[in-house]
């Protein structure tokens, strides 16, 4: 029986290419005999989602798939062969720009990818002949072509950027163009590539902002609106503050003229203020409002740093010489509150309404550090416990000495 | 034991009676010095356990249908709300993101941190803004009329 | 005073002749001469193990030897108990004094030879009191369940499970387990307050029976003066005298340990998390630096035993000789002084020392 049943396994597994091929394709049956270019799709047709959903060459490239001989590829039999490049987003756009047929397949699938991409920078000079620029098969692969939630997927979230820099940072390809190509390496300094890393798939990457199938980089005049999708608070403050309009009248790229569009590093408090790092005095001179305003916040900010830092570590020290601290630690907890709410409120540039957060956070801080100190109090009450009970030491001991002389003095 | 409670000429020896008043003293004051704190040590304190596994949030009634209290959990501050149909839940008040303190929104009937607009639902899972994981869940029963938020284990 | 006391002496005497007990204490005589002072460290030990015992008790009260109770506990007698800081602080600081003082005892001891016949059984129960007071430090500093006790536990168990044969299974015998967790801590505590206590009081029965039963040993040297004639014999009474000056040498360490606790009190530190990575820098307790040290330098591989092994044998190749040594110096016995041994005892302190200071530096 045992070994019935192990033969009938192998001839099944034997078997098995050509059950799964049970939906027969003579296009895969010849092309994976074959070497090189025209064998590879074969090969690695496996894994594609398209033929996952049923679908195989003939689907795209017509033809014929239940013919053996080489008529299968012949025009009368529907055969499209492979498109060019300038033909490709029409090639695919076939199915996936009609929504009765996708509706077959995934009923949620978008369907306007090819009318974006006409709108975008590739698509515009593709039309124009440019075949340098990305097709759909730049970036999302070609009869490997995987599902964008598959982690494999050129393009799931944590790899657009990889994707993207295959052109866009390749300084010898891109020669001609007129655009850096120093994003990507920009961009992984950034804390948007740094929370993609740590497993955020929603941070921001290169087709957050610039989109995917429509990819065109925003217009200066919009890219608050662009951040603000995610950093809300900021973009109303920035909006209703004088840089608004400034900015707009100077060209400035709004959010990107101080935090920069690719490498957008974490913040420091140095940069606000007029010290050696900060922003502010790269336009503004002493004796201007915006100076004095910067100085304002600046300081207004040290102070609140400082008087939080020195509240948690007196608090640190009392908590580990095991005094009791926890409530006087969870109400400096706001006062932490505080200060990330000043460091938002400096996006309106007004030192008034930055100030009203310092100040509540300071006064806190203060309460707090009072606390610890306090709890420190108990140390000195332990010290002169100690001196008491030494005393005492120090009177039996003098009392025993004296005693042991006494009885050995004869 | 030699007994030199005289002097060899049979007169009492003061210096004795001070040495053994000095010794009794100092016996005495460190038998105090350590009994002392060791009676006060074996009285329990106030408060019976550590309040860092559970503590009373809040008495039965303190808080209405869709509203929510921000209390004290060991070092950290949490929030208990009381969702519009009465229902308890309790998780940490420290945002994902930054740390700072959430709030509970009655008109959103969500929970939402000040600081940078992030929401979570009355699952705790975060759903908008910059918040990056959902908010630890902690345990809530009713004991009598307590409301005891307790972390799980 | 004298007349209470006669008084209850005669009242219990009436009843189990607490009186025969009293007069065999009453002629313990302790030999006076140039190296009296040592014979006071055994009594230091007994007295730093007594605090021990007491502190330990009232910490028991409050302490919970679980995963999830223990650091805080200790949080809680730390914060909330009154004069809990000082129970614990003490506790803390008192196990290193009483293991510190053990070492003096113990070459005090080997130094002056007081090993050599008849004092075999006394010199090897005190080596298995110290082994056991080795085991109270190793067991009891996990108990507050902090990462530093943590990962110097996970760290120590390890070298057990590379003794040869019977490695693995001490090493889950130890941990309860595969890996340090809650199973070991609860298991530790039993070592601590169970165990260890019980082996210890039977021991230290054995060990001061035997002391009074022999006498205090004089040395050599003194012994040999002795019969030359060039000094005599003196001696003083246990009672009262010695034991006074005994009781001054003990208010003297109460008042150490009063200090300690209350200018460096014993951190709490962060509680252990078992998924977590251990601090950089992480050692043993200083008693152990020295062994710690040692397997740093020995190279991982000689022919097929790798250094932990090496480090294992070796060590207990060198504890092996040192219980030993009363049968291996019997010259001594004869009143021959044997230099090796002393040279042998220099080199082991010197050892330790240096190994030690290696390991802080």
């Amino acid at each position: 029986m045992k070994i019935f049943s192990a033969a009938l396994l192998t001839l099944l597994w034997v078997l098995a290419p050509a059950r799964a091929a049970s939906v027969k394709d003579s296009c895969v049956n010849c092309h994976s005999t074959l070497g090189g270019e025209f064998g590879h799709p074969a090969k690695v047709f496996d894994s594609d989602v398209h033929h996952r959903a049923g679908l195989g060459c003939a689907d795209c490239h017509g033809g014929d798939r239940n013919d053996d001989s080489m008529n299968a590829m012949s025009p009368s039999k529907g055969f499209r062969g492979a498109p060019k490049r300038t033909e490709i987003p029409q090639f695919c756009g076939r199915c996936h720009a009609s929504p009765d047929y996708m509706r077959r397949f995934n009923p949620s699938l978008r369907t306007d990818q090819l009318s974006e991409y006409l709108t975008s920078v590739h698509g515009k000079r593709l039309k124009q002949g440019d075949t340098k620029v990305a097709t759909c098969v730049d970036c999302h692969s070609v009869h490997d072509i995987r599902d964008v939630s598959d982690t494999r997927a050129p393009v799931y979230p944590t790899h657009v950027a990889d994707t993207c820099a295959r052109c866009h940072a390749d300084a010898a390809y891109m020669k001609g163009y007129g655009i850096p190509t120093n994003q990507f390496e920009s961009y992984e300094k950034s804390v948007h590539a740094k929370a993609m890393a740590g497993g955020d798939t929603s941070a921001p990457t290169c087709t957050t902002c610039h989109g995917n199938h429509g990819a065109t980089p925003p217009g200066v005049n919009s890219v608050a609106n662009v951040c603000g999708t995610c950093h809300a608070f900021n973009q109303q403050l920035f909006e209703k503050s004088p840089h608004a309009a400034a900015f707009a009248q100077l060209h400035f790229p709004g959010c990107v003229q101080c935090h920069s569009n690719h490498e957008v590093v974490h913040p420091t408090d140095d940069w606000v203020g007029t010290g050696a790092d900060s922003v502010c005095v790269k336009c503004h001179v002493a004796g201007d409002n915006g100076y004095k305003a910067a100085q304002t916040i600046g300081t207004d900010l040290g102070k609140l740093k400082t008087s939080y830092e020195k509240a948690t570590g007196v608090l640190n020290k009392a908590e580990l010489s095991g005094m009791e601290v926890a409530s006087a630690k969870v109400d400096l907890t706001n006062a932490h509150g505080e200060l990330i709410k000043a460091r938002v409120a400096v996006h309106s540039f007004n030192a008034a309404d930055v100030g009203k957060f310092t100040s509540q956070g300071i006064q806190i801080s203060q309460k707090a550090y009072q606390a610890g100190v306090a709890a420190l109090q108990e140390r000195t009450f332990r010290r002169k416990g100690l001196a008491l009970a030494l005393i005492a030491i120090v009177l039996a001991i003098a009392g025993l000495y004296l005693k042991i002389r006494k009885t050995e003095s004869h | 034991m030699v007994d030199s409670g005289h002097r060899e000429s049979g007169a009492p020896d003061p210096g004795r009676r001070w040495v053994d008043l000095l010794l009794g003293t100092g016996l005495v004051a460190t038998i105090i010095a350590f009994l002392y704190p060791a009676i006060r040590y074996v009285i329990p304190p106030p408060v019976t356990e550590s309040a860092d596994r559970s503590v009373v949030a809040a008495k039965v009634g303190e808080i209405k249908d869709n509203t929510a209290k921000v209390f004290r959990f060991g070092s950290e501050p949490a929030i208990l709300i009381r969702t519009a149909e009465g229902q308890y839940r309790a998780f940490t008040a420290v945002c994902t993101h930054l740390g700072c303190t959430v709030q509970y929104r009655a008109d959103l009937h969500e929970i939402w941190c000040p600081c940078h607009n992030g929401i979570y639902n009355l699952q705790g899972r975060n759903i908008s803004g910059p918040p990056p994981r959902p908010l630890t869940e902690y345990t809530v029963h009713v004991q009598g009329d307590q409301i005891v938020v307790a972390r799980n284990s | 005073m004298a007349r209470i006391y006669r008084r209850i002496m005669g009242w219990l005497d009436e009843r189990f002749g607490a009186g025969s007990i009293e007069q065999f204490l009453r002629h313990k005589t302790v030999p006076v001469h140039r190296h009296t002072i040592w014979y006071y460290l055994g009594g230091m030990t007994l007295f730093l193990f007594i605090v021990q015992v007491l502190t330990g008790i009232l910490l028991l009260l409050y302490y919970r030897p679980t995963a999830d109770g223990a650091f805080e506990s200790v949080q809680f007698i730390m914060t909330q108990v009154k004069f809990g800081w000082l129970i614990r602080s003490i506790h803390s600081w008192s196990a290193n004094l009483m293991i510190f003082t053990a070492f003096l005892h113990m070459f005090s001891v080997y130094f002056l030879k007081a090993y050599r016949k008849p004092r075999e059984l006394t010199w090897i129960s005190g080596m298995l009191l110290f082994f056991i007071v080795l085991g109270f430090g190793f067991s009891g500093y996990l108990l507050p369940w902090n990462t530093l006790s943590f990962f110097a536990t996970k760290v120590g168990t390890d070298m057990a499970g590379f003794m040869p044969v019977f490695g693995k299974w001490i090493l889950v015998f130890l941990r309860g387990g595969k890996e340090v967790t809650g199973a070991t801590l609860t298991r530790f505590f039993g070592f601590h307050v169970a165990v260890l206590p019980g082996l210890a009081t039977l021991l230290l029965a054995t060990h001061l029976l035997l002391v009074q039963r022999l006498g205090m040993s004089v040395p050599p040297s003194i012994e040999k003066k002795i019969e030359e004639g060039k000094e005599t014999a003196l001696s003083m009474p246990f009672f009262p005298n010695f034991l006074l000056r005994d009781i001054m040498g003990w208010y003297g360490a109460l008042g150490v340990l009063g200090a300690l606790a209350a200018i460096f009190p014993w951190e709490l530190g962060t509680k252990a998390n078992p998924f977590g990575s251990a601090p950089a820098g992480i050692r043993p307790e200083w008693y152990f630096l020295f062994m710690y040290q040692t397997l740093k330098y020995l190279p991982a591989k000689v022919l097929f035993i790798n250094s932990e092994l090496l480090g294992l044998l070796g060590f207990g190749l060198a504890g092996l000789v040192w219980v030993l040594v009363p049968f291996l110096d019997y010259k001594a016995g004869f009143g021959r002084l044997t230099r090796f041994f002393t040279g042998l005892g220099i080199f082991v302190i010197g050892f330790i020392v240096m190994m030690s200071w290696l390991a802080v530096r």
